[in-house]
């Protein structure tokens, strides 16, 4: 472990309390097996998965359900042995509150693995590594839910990459999911770690990890006391210093600029519970179907589940002892960047990291919502170096095109200009807004491409139809001589002359 | 006094000749203006602007033929834009062109379905699949909503469903709060 090799400090951020000790004290506690699993078919980024199973279809543990649908998609898997129920339309986890489509499985209890066999990843090429993470369903367990073997794509084949970086800063508040594994597990991590380093065949590994995790830290530091290329660097607690590129530039000092990714300059990212996911799936053949979630906040027994994905939520927050003081006022992700959940009655996917209860200060708007008095405290803040300010006035005032100039789609959502701004305004709610319309109005102008597109070809098509019509009338035309013509009409003439006599011929006989 | 007016002679010859050179190599197909104009329009091609179409509309916009004023798709937003590319007065939608709908896309109910074949004819993009004596069907992707399709069917099998809101093409609203402190008491 190098001693000397420094920190980089970031631009703004903030400071907020952690909270993390609420669910730290007691271990990760496993959930078993729900009265019921909900499991929806969008729990990633990316394309719907693709279904594999119909109603009343038995399924086991592992099973596949939907398989991922093109590159970006990922597929998704039984959590336990069961029956399938239904597949219909039911409440998600999303900021929308919408349905979406889920297979509902009633568990038979068993638990019993569909035949998993562990894949030899070492002797296979990266490629074919891939090609199996697509059919693990494992995504980004960090909240993002980015399908993991996207990320692999830029491998060993061009030989550029030259450091794996652990994403282990986990900076929100009251978030504890990857702490409490990284205590627990250490040891498959390290194991992970290695896995990863040498299909990526990277140089080094470096964990990035806050200083306010001192039991994972010496947990840590043991571990890879022999490990010639994994690196622990421990990070101040400043948020969001587990954003990706504000680690990168922690870690490494290197600026990764707009539109470029962190592949680009030799350096690959992972969150720790990805890693364990990837190890677990390539040394056992287990795919994605569980995941440790914090249980926090304003409950009576707050703690970390390893909970089997689409687990229903209410029967979490059952066990954990039900809300202290009844809000029914539910937040998944960090208090910083998470959305409230438009009930309880969600199931659990794999971008669920944490679900807090609602503390009474976080219900209440105490606050007022007052004018900006342009005091630029929010521009401090802002790690990714943003004007806030700028970006709200262009926002609310939906000049989009604006907005869009002052790069408000490098503006990461954290949320740490609506932490400082004295006039308690929701800036961040005024970004999602403008972005979610800019990106419409792309997609609309792209469906009005295609349009423009087929109409052109259609008016194009029919104008050579209609002048291969006539080019074959020419030629017909052309073709009879008019001898043939007249041949023609006095044949016509006799058949007419022929019905004719036949007519009379017929009427005398009446 | 001579060598002056040959060198004035000789640059107006080389700028002739650049520009001469210019203006065959850059040459700008067609008129930008309507294509510009045809870009803002929605393509939805459904000639409720009294025109056969975005592009032959947006032609008669750049020659005058047209006011700005006249397609319903597009709606408030695309008059806007309209004007101010072409530097007018905005107006607001000519209601004898119709009305601004929500988007939709046509469904034809494949069981009443004969066949005809008339609708493919009159779609606009090529969006309806099928034959003679087949059933048909739309291809929702390409369906621009334009009912052109409507008219036609014999025996109106086609309806017109508007876009629901799904988990997929959510939006995030505009943010929305309460600025009364009174109001807020109540909600606990």
């Amino acid at each position: 472990m190098k001693v000397f090799e420094k920190i980089f400090k970031f631009n703004g951020g903030i400071q907020a309390k952690t909270k993390k000790n609420i669910s730290t004290t007691s271990p990760i506690k496993q959930f078993g097996l729900p009265s019921k699993i909900i499991l929806p078919l969008r729990q990633h980024i990316g394309k719907l998965a693709k279904l594999k199973v119909s109603v009343g279809d038995h399924v086991l543990k592992g099973q596949l359900i939907a398989e991922a649908d093109g590159n970006v998609s990922a597929a998704i898997h039984a959590p336990t042995s069961g029956k399938v129920l239904s597949i219909e339309k039911q409440l998600i986890p999303h900021p929308s509150g919408l349905p979406d489509f889920c297979v509902e499985i009633e568990p038979d209890g068993k638990d019993k693995w569909v035949q998993i066999k562990p894949t030899n990843w070492k002797k296979i090429d990266l490629e074919k590594v891939n090609k199996l993470l697509l059919s693990s369903g494992i995504v980004g367990l960090g909240g993002a839910a980015f399908p993991t073997h996207l990320k692999l794509n830029h491998g060993k084949a061009e030989n550029s990459l030259k450091t794996l970086i652990i994403n282990a800063a986990e900076c929100e508040p009251y978030i504890t999911c990857d702490d409490m594994l990284m205590r627990e597990k250490t040891n498959e991590l390290i194991l992970g770690i290695k896995l990863v380093h040498e299909i990526l065949g990277v140089e080094e590994s470096v964990i990035g990890i806050e200083d306010n995790k001192t039991v994972a830290i010496n947990l840590l530091t043991k571990a890879i006391e022999n490990e010639k290329n994994i690196f622990l660097k421990i990070v101040p607690t400043i948020y969001p210093s587990g954003d990706a590129k504000r680690l990168i530039y922690l870690l490494k000092g290197i600026k990764i600029p707009k539109s470029q990714r962190s592949s680009d300059y030799g350096i690959q990212m992972f969150n720790v519970a990805t890693i364990i996911a990837i190890y677990r799936f390539l040394e056992f053949g287990e795919p994605s179907i569980s995941r440790i979630v914090t249980i926090t906040g304003n409950l009576r027994s707050p703690r970390n589940y390893e909970v089997l994905l689409g687990t229903p939520l209410k029967e979490i927050i059952d066990a954990a002892g039900g809300q202290v003081i009844k809000n029914n006022t539910f937040i998944m992700g960090g208090p910083m960047m998470g959305f409230k959940l438009p009930s309880i009655n969600v199931p659990v996917t794999k971008a669920m990291n944490c679900i807090i209860s609602s503390e009474p200060d976080m219900v209440e708007e105490k606050k007022p919502v007052l004018p900006c008095i342009r005091c630029a405290r929010c521009a401090e803040a802002c790690p990714v170096q943003l004007q806030p300010q700028e970006l709200f006035w262009f926002s609310k005032s939906k000049q989009l095109e604006k907005a869009e100039e002052y790069n408000l789609f490098d503006c990461i959502e954290c949320g740490c200009c609506s932490y400082v701004c004295p006039s308690n305004i929701p800036l961040v709610q005024y970004y999602r807004f403008a972005k979610s319309e800019i990106i419409e109005e792309r997609q609309e102008q792209e469906q009005a491409n295609i349009a423009r597109e087929r109409n052109e070809f259609r008016i194009l098509r029919l104008e050579r139809e209609k002048q291969e019509r006539a080019e074959r009338n020419a030629l017909r035309r052309e073709q009879s001589s008019n001898e043939d013509k007249t041949k023609l009409i006095e044949e016509k003439r006799k058949a007419i002359a022929d019905a004719l006599k036949r007519i009379e011929a017929g009427g005398e006989e009446q | 006094m001579l060598t002056s007016i040959l060198i004035v002679i000789f640059l107006a010859a080389l700028i002739g000749i650049i520009l001469g050179i210019s203006s065959i190599k850059f040459k700008v197909e067609g008129d930008p203006i309507i294509d510009k104009i045809d870009s803002i329009l929605p393509q939805t091609q459904c000639g409720q602007c009294g025109f056969p179409g975005c592009k032959p509309y947006a032609t008669a916009i750049a020659n005058g033929a047209a006011d700005i004023n006249q397609c319903p798709p597009g709606g408030d937003e695309g008059i806007h834009k309209l004007a101010d590319l072409l530097g007018v007065e905005y107006k607001p939608l000519n209601a004898e062109h119709g009305e601004p709908k929500p988007k939709s896309v046509a469904v034809i109910d494949e069981k009443t379905c004969i066949g005809c074949t008339l609708c493919i004819q009159a779609c606009p993009v090529d969006a309806i699949l099928g034959s003679a004596k087949h059933m048909h069907t739309i291809i929702e992707k390409e369906c621009t909503g334009c009912e052109l399709c409507l008219p036609p069917c014999p025996v109106d099998c086609i309806d017109m469903t508007p876009i629901e809101e799904n988990a997929e093409n959510w939006k995030w609203k505009y943010p929305v709060y309460k600025i009364d402190k009174s109001s807020e008491r109540r909600v606990s």
